[in-house]
């Protein structure tokens, strides 16, 4: 069964733009990235999966239910981390745990300990003291302490110290071992590809890509360096060309035969041909140009 | 019925406050009637011969002399106005507060309907104003015996009523306004709940303007009519806590279709 599944989802506000005709599938027991620049209809997406916003048109199931006609059954078996964690103003940080609990008509206590033991959170702090990292974690037990079988986490890991974000995502490993699926959407690529099986790239509120994080990864395209004295005036298939003190770098995406050949021409006293950065491939999805060659 | 704790509890300070507020300036008046009673001969011709300012606040009608004519003017604007800016910031606040501090997020996020959160948070704010009511009622009652005045159940009772059916109108017309609210509410909520004790002054001073007590609810919490007549005007408190569902139906049909952002 698919954890998350969107036909045609589109979300206007008004005339501005919000996502358009989405189809998003993500299997039960993934551990799912969701990748874009700013502005790109991540967190739109997000709220239209929680029922917070109403599609425009389209429709989206989530573990297997009308978000729509049976949002509160759906709600129970999802666990939410918003990218700015906001509570109530006044109430203690165990308060505000219990609350959510109560809201699920759940006791989760002994989850609930856990969960703050592994993330050192002080719960008797009230909320408003907590710097944004220690709000964050509050928002991260909320999402995890009754056990969803869903998670949607909007970029989580802003303001938590690299110990706390590696504790966290050994959280998440050890849920997706048990069955849970992992929806995570960030823009920081390396988190997707040391933790996400497959992920999808959302751009101008339209989806580019969707596959394995490797495949999306893998592509023909080479970075290129090459020392001496060069004249690529030839050469047709390069990017980002990059020229400081004789040498230039840039990303070639064409004949490879082409590229010694033209090469073999000139003065050249050292030359690189290696992969992509992973950042320099998705900044590429980022940017116009749609797909890679 | 968690989030009517959770309610009740946000809201425990602005509620003790303005009780209390309300509650001392109401037993000060009380007690100083005592001391004012026997000056209240020329005191009462004073009051009873001020023109328009007489009529404006229902003077003409009653004698400001006795217990229940000074309780009808002194005791209703205080618990009149007072208990209409409670209920119109209860009110106006209860859903718009959850987008305009961003906790909207983290409440409607969890496996409970809208229309629940909706019904719950209604209940907590009409369980608030009982609970003024029922406190200022009391303290009303006792130091009425305290300065050894009988009390006068009936026309007390029946004032008190009506001013509770004004918080519940305004309560209810200000519940549905906030349904529609993002951000900034108290401002709407004391416009609302001054224009409408302003709209019953006008009504008051003149003739033309009385058509303004069909929808002021202080129209129907005037003390001298309720003294006079010996009743509430059924129609008009009809008619006003009509308004007042409507707000609510207003409030239900928005919340559960809005986007929250």
């Amino acid at each position: 069964m698919e954890a998350i599944k969107t036909t045609k989802l589109t979300k206007y506000y008004g005339k501005a733009r919000g996502i358009i005709d989405l189809d998003l599938a993500v299997e039960e027991g993934e551990f799912f990235g969701f990748i874009g620049p700013n502005g790109a209809g991540k967190s739109t997406t997000i709220r239209t999966l929680l029922g917070l916003l109403n599609p425009s048109s389209g429709s989206a199931e989530v573990l297997g239910k009308s978000i729509i006609g049976s949002r509160t059954e759906v709600l129970k078996d999802v666990g939410y981390l918003p990218s700015e964690a906001v509570f109530y103003q006044g109430m203690r940080v165990k308060e505000v745990l219990k609350l959510s609990a109560d809201l699920r008509k759940t006791d989760c206590k002994k989850e609930r300990e856990k969960l703050c033991e592994r993330l050192q959170l002080d719960t008797n702090k009230r909320v408003e003291e907590l710097s944004f990292g220690n709000r964050k974690k509050v928002g991260i037990v909320c999402a995890l302490q009754h056990q969803p079988r869903l998670l949607i986490l909007d970029e989580p890991t802003s303001g938590l110290d690299p110990l706390m974000q590696r504790e966290f995502f050994e959280i998440l490993q050890e849920r997706n071992q048990s069955g849970t699926t992992v929806f995570l959407s960030s823009h920081i690529l390396s988190e997707i590809q040391r933790n996400c099986t497959r992920a999808a790239i959302i751009r101008e509120g339209r989806l580019i890509a969707c596959d394995s994080v490797e495949a999306l990864a893998k592509t023909n395209t080479k970075r290129v360096t090459v020392h001496g004295v060069v004249d690529l005036k030839a050469l047709s298939d390069i990017r980002d060309l990059q020229t400081a003190e004789g040498s230039s770098s840039f990303l070639y995406s064409g004949e490879m035969k082409e590229l010694l050949s033209v090469l073999a021409a000139l003065d050249i006293r050292d030359l690189t041909i290696a992969e992509p950065d992973l950042e320099e491939i998705f900044m590429h999805y980022y940017t116009d140009g749609g797909d890679l060659a | 019925m968690t989030l009517v704790k959770h309610e009740l509890k946000q809201g425990r300070t602005a509620f003790l406050i303005w009780t209390a507020s309300i509650a001392f300036l109401m037993l000060t008046c009380i007690f100083l009637f005592p001391e004012m009673k026997g000056e209240m001969e020329e005191v009462g011709d004073m009051f009873s011969s001020m023109g328009s300012f007489t009529v404006a606040f229902g003077m003409d009608k009653i004698n400001f002399g006795t217990l229940l004519g000074f309780y009808a003017v002194e005791c209703g604007n205080i618990l009149g106005l007072g208990g209409a800016f409670f209920a119109a910031l209860c009110g106006i606040a209860v859903l718009s507060k959850e987008e305009k501090e961003h906790t909207a997020e983290f409440l409607l996020t969890h496996p409970v309907s809208r229309a629940r959160i909706i019904t719950e948070k209604l209940i907590s704010v009409l369980l608030q104003i009982v609970l003024l009511n029922a406190i200022v009622f009391g303290l009303s009652v006792a130091s009425i015996a305290a300065i050894g005045e009988t009390v006068p159940w009936k026309e007390l009772w029946m004032m008190h009523l009506a001013y509770f059916f004004l918080q519940v109108e305004l309560a209810g017309i200000c519940f549905g306004i906030s349904a529609f609210l993002r951000r900034g509410s108290i401002g709407i909520g004391l416009g609302i709940a001054t224009m409408m004790y302003f709209l019953n002054i006008i009504a008051n001073i003149t003739e033309s303007a009385e058509f303004l007590k069909y929808i002021t609810p202080f129209g129907y919490t005037e003390g001298a009519d309720i003294v006079l007549n010996g009743e509430l005007d059924t129609g008009l408190v009809v008619l006003g806590l009509a308004f007042g569902v409507i707000g609510i139906v207003a409030a239900y049909c928005r919340y559960c279709k809005k986007d929250i952002q």
